[in-house]
């Protein structure tokens, strides 16, 4: 999936959500305004918001998933320098166990488990950072531009 | 997401429209469910659906594997692009009945 972009500005923006599914919408939203400003093309911008919602709704349906109704925030930074975007999530939820991140195998037709694997595809890297203090989970997302 | 539905014979075509996520799946399922229940066969209309995620695309498979249990088809009908590639990063185009 390459979609080489000529020098993009340096940005760096972050928004914070409260951890609902009916946030995603706003995510989204927050997303293709910073990538707007990018000035990406539209094929990009469409795969780096599906990634980015599906992190955050990641952080809704996993990390939070034993309390629907929470008033916690979730912050979604994106970030680009040196056209090298970085896209970081932060939440106060379930420690994530990293050893259990994965998608279910591609062929094996179900519902459920691409969300992980849409990300691994359009992303370079996914990391998650410890001791980021006060949150509990920080994932980042790279991805070269 | 707000939805349409026409009826000709025993096919009823849904005609979504909107961005359908986590949070609109639920709503999906409840349009789409009762008529394969009901031994429809379901032409899902997409032309007005911009934006898919992998909670939308857990709706078509499910619809789809729902109406093959029922010896019934769904079929997903004029898919806007941008859904089409979500469609077929998750490697379902030769899976569901596209047209």
């Amino acid at each position: 999936m390459s979609n080489q972009q000529s020098d993009l500005i340096n940005i760096s923006e972050k928004k914070d959500f409260l951890v609902r599914s009916s946030s995603l919408k706003d995510v989204r939203t927050f997303s293709r305004e910073v990538f707007e400003k990018l000035e990406l093309n539209q094929e990009l911008k469409d795969e780096l918001v599906l990634a980015i919602a599906e992190a955050a709704q990641n952080i809704v349906k996993h990390a939070y998933k034993d309390f629907p109704e929470t008033d916690d925030r979730m912050v979604v930074q994106i970030s680009c320098n040196n056209n090298k975007l970085e896209i970081a999530f932060f939440d106060n939820g379930k420690p994530v166990e990293k050893e259990k991140i994965k998608h279910r195998a591609i062929d094996d037709i179900k519902p459920g488990g691409l969300g992980t694997f849409f990300i691994q595809e359009i992303m370079d890297s996914i990391v998650f950072k410890e001791g980021n203090k006060p949150w509990i989970n920080n994932l980042v997302l790279t991805k070269k531009l | 997401m707000s939805y349409k539905i026409t009826e000709e014979g025993n096919i009823s075509t849904v005609f979504l429209d909107g961005e359908i996520d986590m949070d609109k799946t639920e709503a999906a399922k409840e349009v789409i469910f009762p008529l394969i229940d009901a031994g429809k066969e379901v032409h899902l209309n997409l032309s007005n659906v911009q934006y898919m995620d992998s909670s939308g695309i857990s709706v078509l498979i499910e619809s789809h594997q729902k109406a093959l249990e029922m010896n019934n088809k769904l079929i997903v009908k004029d898919v806007s692009k941008s859904v089409l590639k979500v469609i077929m990063m998750a490697k379902l185009e030769q899976i569901l009945n596209l047209e």
